[in-house]
């Protein structure tokens, strides 16, 4: 069967029709925002269709950054996907992380047993993550507003939680913590106390960020009633997370069907009414001190106890049985060389990103890799909504709109494909055959120059 | 959740009667499978008669090669290598076809759930009554997989359609705006399909006479298979599972 599909969706249709748009507007003209502008956060290209300095419409362009993960999962066993799931939104990985290793989990029908210590640590550093990600938020989102020193405070703050991450894990943002079945090894002693003193710090750091700029009138002006969306819309288009409800959506996968035992813990969801870049700003702003309340639940049950699952068929063995336990040696061969297969099914799950609902939809077949893993990203879907949000507003607003929805143009393409195999510039043909003089050993001595 | 997901399979059940409604226990996940020709009815109704009003996700899916390995033990006789000729879904050099009949999707052995090759799954949420569903449809004709646009019902659903027609090649009929959006310009083929070489069909290199990036066929990445796709029936997962079921009792 050829891979090819001819069709006449004919995209010249499409530029005569945009043509025939812009030629209705008097002075309409088109610029392109992007993919090298720093507000778009990555490499996002936007089309602008402007009269004066009035946006009458946007056209996002995606598709940038080419790593096809998913399509890269369907070749790799389920624990090694993990480590892809970091490079996603790569300022939640432990969120991402959390959201396949639990999918895999509820295919295997394990949800209930991993221990209780493994899933306060994973809500734990999962609302560590969420406040780190909030950060850079808050700290770019207001870079792009001119306000500049914000960044470093934020920075000052969310280094302290990729410490943390360093000493619990040995990664910084590629964290691949969380394993099928708990967490593959335990918190470094002093866990505790590190992030005690991270969460004691978080007040007065928030405290500092509302008095940079939330007060600031500049801020407000830039904000307030920019980049409107009706809760009705904000459906209609999918918008989850903050973004959502900002627009006065009180809907949080945390709440509406809790994992990990998000039931148990005492935190509000946050709602702001009005639907614009400050409502947004606000909901985010509260979210960062409901997550520290979660943070310090989470930390005050943590008790000692099992990280793993009991199930030496999913989990590899500790590695002090493995030296003493056949069976135990036998598990982890077999669990390292062929991985564990997952009865045919599918499942969605669906867990509260620091950007809004991360679903993986994972089809396994039998085998010990997937068969088709999709991704839900809440960056792909919130910034569907820029046109409907920049209806009407300035080339400014803009700007503050995108910052306001927090995309991470890591997880809006990371679901694309490989655009080529792009090999290495050969250069001229003397420097290939100097490198591959290299290769086999052979040195050149380059010529000396004498002074003289 | 007032009502479990049993009893609202079976209102499902009854509202279509012509859709397969399935229940994934134990996770309680309701799924229902219309027909092609009634998905775009049945997304509509269950929009307003079960107040679906949002759509989360929507992605298409291959099912060539579902539930097949690469590791044919038939030829045992001969010994087998380490690593297997890269022949299987997905993992044949530029040019080349699959073997084991795979390139026709007739001719395999189909097992679990796949009835034709190409599939939509949208997952809804209704917001109101906290509860999802997961709506699949297998487009008619292999060929030129056609499946209604959804676009009317969720306007959330154009950019995923968009992406599934990129990666899939799934036409979307009434989609109001179909074109490619995240492949490279001039992007030829559908890459997620898995007839579609993992590496890729095209290289770029800097063309040093042309002096342009130039397109040529892969050749610097070998399709190499280092652990092969094997399904064991060696009843490893039914194990873990009885021993489960066996601790559950003990306590």
């Amino acid at each position: 069967m050829p891979n090819v599909i001819e069709l006449d969706y004919a995209p010249q249709n499409k530029i005569a029709e945009v043509l025939r748009e812009q030629s209705a507007l008097d002075n309409a003209i088109t610029i392109s925002m992007g993919p090298q502008h720093p507000s778009t956060h990555g490499v996002l290209r936007l089309e602008l269709i402007l009269d004066g300095e009035t946006v009458m419409n946007v056209k996002p362009d995606i598709g940038y950054l080419h790593t096809g993960m998913e399509k890269q999962m369907e070749t790799k066993k389920y624990q090694q996907n993990i480590v892809i799931t970091d490079r996603m939104d790569y300022l939640n990985p432990m969120g991402n992380n959390l959201g396949y290793v639990m999918a895999v989990e509820k295919l295997l029908g394990i949800t209930d047993d991993i221990p209780a210590r493994a899933l306060t640590l994973r809500v734990l550093l999962t609302e560590l993550q969420r406040i780190a990600s909030h950060l850079v938020w808050l700290g770019t989102h207001a870079l792009d507003l001119g306000a500049m020193s914000l960044f470093f405070y934020c920075f000052r703050e969310r280094e302290k939680i990729l410490n943390l991450y360093e000493a619990v894990c040995g990664g910084r943002m590629t964290v691949s913590y969380f394993r099928v079945g708990g967490l593959p090894y335990d918190v470094p002693s002093g866990f505790n106390r590190m992030v005690k003193d991270i969460l004691d710090a978080l007040p007065a750091a928030y405290k500092e960020y509302h008095t940079l700029i939330t007060g600031n009138k500049i801020f407000q002006r830039r904000t307030r009633g920019v980049g409107v969306i009706s809760g009705e819309d904000a459906v209609a288009y999918g918008l989850t997370g903050p973004s959502l409800r900002g627009s006065g959506v009180n809907y949080d996968v945390r709440r509406a069907t809790p994992y990990c035992g998000y039931e148990t813990y005492d935190f509000e969801v946050p709602v702001e009414q009005d639907g614009d870049v400050f409502a947004r700003y606000m909901c985010r702003m509260r979210e960062l001190e409901e997550s520290l309340k979660i943070c310090r639940q989470a930390l005050d049950r943590l008790k000692p106890g099992p990280i793993k699952a009991n199930s030496p068929k999913i989990v590899l063995p500790e590695r002090d049985e493995m030296k003493h336990q056949m069976d135990a040696l036998i598990h982890h061969f077999l669990l390292a060389a062929y991985g564990f297969a997952v009865p045919k099914g599918e499942v969605y799950h669906a867990i509260e990103g620091s950007k809004g609902e991360l679903g993986f939809y994972i089809i396994a077949d039998g085998t010990e890799r997937p068969f088709r893993c999709h991704v839900r990203g809440p960056s792909f879907v919130n910034l569907q909504a820029i046109p409907k949000m920049c209806e009407g507003a300035l080339i400014a607003d803009v700007v503050a709109i995108i910052g306001s929805l927090d995309i991470v143009l890591g997880e809006i393409d990371p679901l694309s494909c490989p655009r080529a195999v792009v090999r290495e510039f050969a250069g001229n043909s003397e420097d290939v055959r100097r490198r591959a003089d290299r290769r086999r050993g052979r040195h050149h001595r380059q010529p000396r120059h004498r002074a003289w | 959740m007032s009502e479990t997901a049993h009893t609202f399979a079976d209102r499902l059940r009854a509202r279509f009667p012509g859709a397969e409604v399935s229940v994934a226990e134990p996770r309680g996940e309701v799924g229902i499978e219309f027909p092609v020709a009634d998905y775009l009815a049945g997304c509509e109704a269950l929009r307003d008669e079960f107040g679906f009003e949002s759509l989360v996700d929507l992605c298409g899916v291959d099912y060539l090669g579902y539930g097949s390995d690469e590791w044919d033990t038939d030829v045992s006789s001969e010994g087998f290598s380490r690593g297997v000729e890269g022949r299987g879904v997905g993992r044949f050099r530029y040019g080349e076809t699959m073997s084991r009949e795979a390139d026709s999707f007739e001719g395999q052995v189909v097992q679990g759930n796949a009835r034709r090759r190409f599939a939509t799954v949208a997952q809804l949420l209704s917001v109101q009554h906290n509860r999802r569903v997961r709506v699949t449809a297998y487009a008619a004709d292999d060929a030129l997989p056609i499946v209604a646009s959804v676009t009317g019902i969720w306007p959330v659903a154009n950019w995923f359609e968009r992406e599934s027609f990129d990666l899939f090649g799934i036409v979307y009929e009434g989609h109001p705006d179909l074109r490619r959006i995240l492949t490279d310009y001039g992007f030829v083929g559908h890459p997620f399909r898995k007839d579609f070489p993992l590496i890729g069909n095209v290289e770029v290199r800097y063309d040093e006479e042309k002096r342009r990036v130039v397109y040529e066929p892969v050749t610097s990445v070998e399709p190499r298979v280092g652990v092969p796709r094997v399904i064991r029936d060696d009843a490893r997962y039914e194990t873990a599972v009885g021993e489960q079921t066996a601790r559950k009792a003990g306590n």
